[in-house]
Parts: C-alpha cells; structure tokens; sequence
C-alpha cells in the first residue's frame, strides 16, 4: 500500500535508538471499514479528493473495504495519519487509526 | 424511480441542477430535521462522529477535542449550503461538493435509523417505513449523480 505521505515514512538507521523512539517511529495506519450506508462510488470518489490516488487504485481500495472488510488507505506519523481520520471522518467515512504491528 | 440526469455542466463550468418542484421541496425539509437531530445530540446520527481510536478510550477523548468541532462544523455547514442554495438552478463546484456532503449526510442518518443492510429489502406497500425507505432510495439515486458528475473533474 503506498504511503499518502512518502517523504515521512520511516527511514533505516545504522544506531540503535532507545525503544521509545523506535515505538514513535512505527508508523500508524489508517483504516477505512465497511458500511451499509457509503455508496461504492461515493468511497472511491473521497479517496481520489483526499489522498490524489489514481481512478484504479482508489477503486481497489474501495473493493477491500467492501469485500474484505477493511483497508489501510494511508500510513505514516500519528499527526498525519490524524489528519487523515479527520477528513475522513467530515467525509462520513467510517474510519479508525491504529499503530502498526 | 424516474432517473433522468438532474445535473448538467453548463458552458461557464458551473452546474445546473434540474430538480422537479417535489423533489426541491423535500430536500428543502430534510437538512434541518438532520440538524436539529444533531444539535439535540440523537442516536441516529452517530455515524457522523465516528470513533478514531477503537480501543483507547484517552486517545480518543483527545481526539474528540482537538477535532470535534471541526468535524461537526463540517457536516453543519454542508447541510446549510444545501438548504440555502435548494431551489437554486445552478451550482458552482464548491456548492456542489456541498450537495455532495449533506445528500451523504442525509443518508448516513436515515440509514441509520431504517438500520439497511447491503442487501437491498423492498418494503411492502402500506409498510409505515415505506416513505422513509423511498426517500432513501431517491437520496441515494441522487447521491450517485453528484458522484459521477464532480469525479468527472478528475479526469481531466
């Protein structure tokens, strides 16, 4: 799943960094759920708007979100990956965030 | 359902909104009702306010402050341009994205309360969700418009 924000996604470090940096360095991801109500146009219409995805790859993300569930639709950094929700969310889309594993 | 186009381009990029009398007079009545649902805090439009964080009951209450009310100025002023602009014949984009929220808006709160599935279930006549689910239905058909229509701006 590519990143809607590349430029912040973590890098590789030759030094080991204390675990609690190591844990602000996992990024989050947000998640996009399926619901009844969101029409399958509409949900592909919001990725493109929010995210500049391509008409083909917003339109695989919408089809995880009804087939499978779910989908992460971006990553990164807790304010980002805030940020996103947020949109998210004055969309109508029903959409969680959580820290990767 | 009669599904002729209610949105057209116009030459100067704007849209005109061909919407019959009856259909203008029931958009006029349903973004205030929602309004006032959400103002007086009702069960039915909790889909508007989701929870960000599913399992952290801190995070989320620091989410609800930080972006609460930017949420909800968001949805309250979609629904209040649809309201102010309802029998208007044309529409520039920023309304129209406007439309876009409050039909979404509009649905996410009568959804709710008719508790639809993916499946589609017809009603039987006389049922006395019957309206409610027909104004669903239209809200939906007209939703899907709007779509089509402002994700025809991404092509270019």
């Amino acid at each position: 799943m590519p990143s809607a924000n590349p430029a912040t996604a973590p890098t590789r470090r030759d030094l080991p960094t204390p675990r609690s940096d190591r844990e602000a360095d996992r990024p989050w991801v947000v998640i996009v759920w399926n619901d009844p109500i969101n029409l399958m146009s509409y949900v592909t219409f919001v990725f493109q708007k929010l995210f500049g995805y391509s008409r083909a790859h917003a339109t695989k993300l919408m089809l995880d979100v009804h087939q499978r569930g779910r989908a992460v639709v971006s990553s990164g950094p807790r304010e980002r990956a805030e940020l996103d929700v947020m949109r998210l969310h004055e969309h109508g889309l029903w959409a969680t965030m959580e820290h990767d594993v | 359902m009669i599904r002729a186009r209610r949105l057209r381009r116009g030459r100067d990029g704007s849209w005109q909104l061909r919407l019959p009398a009856a259909e203008r007079d029931l958009l006029r009545t349903l973004p205030s009702q929602v309004r006032q649902l959400i103002e007086a805090g009702d069960d039915s439009t909790r889909r508007l306010f989701p929870p960000a964080y599913a399992d952290d009951v801190a995070a989320e209450s620091e989410y609800r402050q930080m972006v609460g009310r930017s949420i909800l100025a968001s949805h309250t002023e979609a629904l209040r341009i649809m309201e102010s602009t309802v029998d208007a014949a044309m529409l520039d984009d920023e309304e129209l994205n406007a439309w876009l929220g409050a039909l979404n808006d509009l649905r996410l709160v009568l959804g709710t309360r008719l508790d639809v599935s993916e499946e589609f279930v017809p009603l039987p006549p006389g049922h006395s969700l019957a309206p409610a689910m027909a104004t669903y239905s239209y809200l939906s058909m007209l939703q899907e418009q709007v779509v089509i229509a402002l994700a025809s701006g991404f092509e270019k």
